[in-house]
């Protein structure tokens, strides 16, 4: 046995309104910058529906993950190292910008400096890649709440084999959202991409990260991951992914998005797992097995080997107690009511989803039938097969029957809570239907409804004794670091020179720098994003020659003349 | 002048292609990227890439042969001038081609697919001038030289060669390069250029070929360095004691 604790999250779908907060604040925290204009660590798909990148989840097209080759060795789906050695300079499965969106901004100096005029003056799309007028066709969210779902959603590849029978006529098709960020696998098949071996999985955590000064911009991690989560930086020509706000969760606070996140629906905790079982329950053969299988590789914090064998293997006794408190633990273990995202990809992902019981809910409610009715929903689950096959397809590879108990716990949840709060005697037999007992129910209610901030996130601080050099802590004072507030810059050879900046530092400057600007997305004379060793040669980095004040003087009068 | 041009010129180019990588690798470590463009086109580049990376490697290979393989060596195991000529003129002809072939695609994409272009430095055109040069003038030492024998017949391996082995070696003898014919001095001097550009441009990623991912294991772990735990270090005299 080999204990490793994992940082992990659970979301109840149910919870999710599709506002992308999640997306905004963490697009705001960690990719508001340029190279990452379409880059999403966190996004928000409405289901049916594409997802982003555009149909990223056929893998006979995208050839992500892992996969069983003759032998029933498990391999990567797009190849093994040769092959990927022999395909590096031209990536043959690597999406395109037209398959995310073509970033874009608007024109709003013309706004401003519009002469009076009969017409209205218009802020016109402008392509942050080529810089030139463009028509905007398609962006990270296109299809939120179905919209033009009659001409796109049916493409949703997690609709075949149920295509003929999902209406798409808006007023009878079921709808939920699903927020995604990096799974955080515990098989990573990005890191087992990377030729440069940039992408590791830190021991402590397990959340996996790109060593920007190792990676080389092979892109392979792009095409390797199934979740097309890991995204190519085009201005640096490096790879970035999402964090899991590793800044944040070592002083123990939640990740941007779960912070934000106005439905309180995402949950943060330790797991321990038996990292020598990883492989064995990857290389399950049965798809619908490989659930269960990653089940088993997680390891219960109360038991005292799992105790014993966490202490040898050096995990703080603190992380041990947490991992016990741990709501993702609870969700997955205790409850049974998380399911991974498309475990069939075996890379065995560590943020796992509540499947929602609205769609079902909501048919129920529409018929006039009482909604909250146990016995109403549990025939409607039998009944509703659409959304549960298309919600097996998503968390189960496709086995209705995970799907189907975890929807009538949460049907049940309802029923049995209704008596509750309405003063009547709990009905004992609604839980007992679940397989469960009514003070479990009630415990699982109190996880996923009252959800208090302390219950949700249950996230041990790395250690104090490391503090003094942590990221956001920083018991140093920040302004101390070389480019620290007062006196951040680009260094004389420009962005990423030098000694690294802490994360924190360097987001806070890129924030002030772009909230203070009134120019594009892309201003040319913004110092800390040109560098003289890549230097494009258009406008002049700042710091390298004295700013001429006279020429912004020159400017001014001209245009007030018109 | 053939001291400056064959001695004190190409030892500067080595130096500044040495300095510059150490100082890069150390400075730049961020910047050290292959900075592809196939995010903003594929069709062009899935055609060319693979054609002059490929013909590159061969084109670098034959010259490792012919540079650094002395002809008292090919005599020794009784392989005859004419069978290394046909030999070498056949392979260097087909990489060539291969590589020029992609050279002129991938220019072409870089000149017209918009984002492409305006994702293009300075230093990059700088270098695609360099590099062109020199595939260019190798290419016509080839044809011209060795294959159509214009300005009469040239063993390479009896002058460059040797002066370039003599270069590493540190002991070169000026006169074997002044005595060669112009389009080898043009080439040489245009790829000394090009060495010393070398380490400021984005041929860095030669040296980050990715091998040691044949053996590597698929999952990389990694703790949180003991000295460096995030991404900044401790200033001098904040280290961490060790236990």
């Amino acid at each position: 046995m080999r204990v490793m604790a994992q940082m992990a999250m659970v979301m109840n779908l149910d919870k999710c309104i599709g506002c992308h907060t999640c997306s905004v604040t963490c697009k705001q925290a960690w990719t508001n910058r340029t190279g990452t204009e379409y880059v999403w660590f966190n996004n928000v798909e409405t289901r049916p529906g594409l997802g982003y990148p555009r149909t990223y989840e056929d893998q006979e097209e995208w050839q992500g993950g892992w996969k069983l080759n003759k032998r029933g060795r498990l391999t990567l789906k797009a190849g093994g190292r040769w092959k990927k050695l022999a395909t590096i300079f031209s990536n043959p499965k690597l999406p395109s910008i037209e398959d995310y969106y073509e970033p874009w901004t608007y024109d709003y100096e013309t706004l401003t400096n519009s002469p009076a005029t009969d017409n209205f003056p218009v802020a016109r799309p402008k392509s942050l890649i080529s810089g030139k007028d463009m028509n905007i066709e398609w962006s990270a969210n296109w299809d939120d709440d179905l919209g033009g779902s009659r001409e796109h959603a049916s493409r949703d590849v997690m609709l075949k084999g149920i295509e003929d029978k999902v209406k798409m006529e808006f007023e009878e098709t079921f709808m939920f959202y699903l927020p995604r960020i990096c799974e955080h696998c515990l098989n990573p098949s990005c890191a087992a991409s990377c030729p440069s071996g940039a992408i590791y999985k830190r021991e402590e955590d397990g959340i996996v990260l790109v060593d920007q000064d190792r990676c080389r911009g092979w892109r392979m991690c792009v095409s390797g991951c199934p979740y097309k989560k890991i995204y190519f930086n085009h201005r640096t020509g490096k790879a970035e992914k999402c964090t899991f706000c590793y800044p944040r969760i070592e002083v123990g606070i939640p990740t941007v998005c779960s912070e934000t996140c106005v439905g309180r629906l995402r949950y943060i905790g330790l797991v321990l797992y038996d990292a020598d079982k990883v492989l064995e329950a990857a290389s399950v053969e049965d798809d619908h097995a490989l659930y269960d299988a990653q089940r088993a590789c997680f390891l219960d914090p109360e038991d005292p080997e799992v105790q014993r064998a966490a202490d040898e293997a050096g995990i703080p006794y603190d992380w041990v107690e947490a991992a016990k408190r741990s709501p993702v633990w609870a969700l997955i273990n205790r409850y049974e009511v998380a399911l991974p995202l498309h475990p069939e990809y075996r890379t065995m992902p560590m943020v796992w989803y509540i499947p929602p019981l609205s769609p079902v809910v909501d048919v129920i409610k529409d018929t006039g039938h009482d909604a909250e009715d146990h016995g109403n929903l549990f025939a409607a689950i039998e009944a509703l097969r659409i959304p549960v096959e298309y919600l097996a397809n998503l968390f189960t590879a496709g086995d209705p029957v995970p799907v189907d108990r975890v929807l009538r716990k949460l049907a049940a949840m309802r029923a049995y809570m209704r008596d509750i709060n309405l003063g009547r005697d709990p009905d004992e037999s609604i839980p007992a239907k679940v397989g469960m007992d009514g003070e479990t129910m009630y415990d699982m209610f109190r996880l996923l409804a009252i959800a208090k901030y302390e219950d949700r996130y249950v996230i041990p601080s790395a250690h104090a004794e490391q503090a003094h050099a942590l990221e956001e802590l920083a018991t140093e004072c920040s302004l101390d670091f070389e480019g620290g507030p007062g006196m951040y810059g680009s260094g004389p050879f420009g962005e990423g020179s030098g000694r690294p900046v802490p994360v924190a530092v360097e987001n806070f400057q890129m924030l002030r720098d772009r909230q203070t600007s009134d120019t594009l997305a892309a201003p040319e004379d913004k110092a800390t994003r040109v560098n003289l060793l890549n230097w494009d040669g258009k406008g002049v980095p700042t710091g390298l020659f004295p700013p001429r004040p006279d020429a912004q003087a020159h400017e001014e009068p001209e245009r007030g003349e018109h | 002048m053939d001291t400056f041009l064959w001695v004190i010129v190409p030892y500067l180019c080595l130096a500044t292609f040495v300095v510059g990588h150490f100082w890069r690798y150390r400075y730049d470590k961020f910047g050290w990227t292959t900075r592809s463009s196939q995010l903003y086109e594929d069709k062009l580049l899935r055609l060319g890439s693979p054609l002059f990376h490929f013909g590159m490697l061969g084109v670098v290979g034959g010259h490792i042969i012919g540079l650094l393989v002395p002809q008292s060596w090919t005599d020794a195991l009784g392989i005859s001038h004419e069978a290394y000529h046909v030999v070498a003129v056949t392979g260097g002809m087909i990489a060539g081609v291969m590589a020029v072939v992609g050279m002129v695609i991938l220019i072409y994409r870089r000149r017209t697919v918009g984002p492409v272009f305006s994702a293009t430095t300075v230093m990059d055109k700088v270098m695609y001038a360099f590099l062109a040069a020199v595939i260019v003038l190798g290419m016509w030492n080839t044809i011209a030289g060795s294959i159509m024998t214009i300005g009469g017949e040239y063993n390479y391996r009896e002058g460059v060669s040797i002066w370039y082995r003599s270069f590493l070696a540190f002991s070169p003898d000026a006169s074997l390069m002044a005595d060669a014919p112009i389009g080898f001095q043009l080439h040489a001097m245009v790829a000394f250029g090009l060495f010393a550009l070398w380490p400021f441009t984005r041929l860095v990623h030669v040296f980050s070929a990715p091998v040691g991912y044949l053996t590597r294991p698929y999952i990389v772990y990694r703790s949180r360095d003991d000295q460096l735990l995030g991404s900044h270090s401790p200033r001098r005299g904040w280290e961490r004691t060790r236990v």
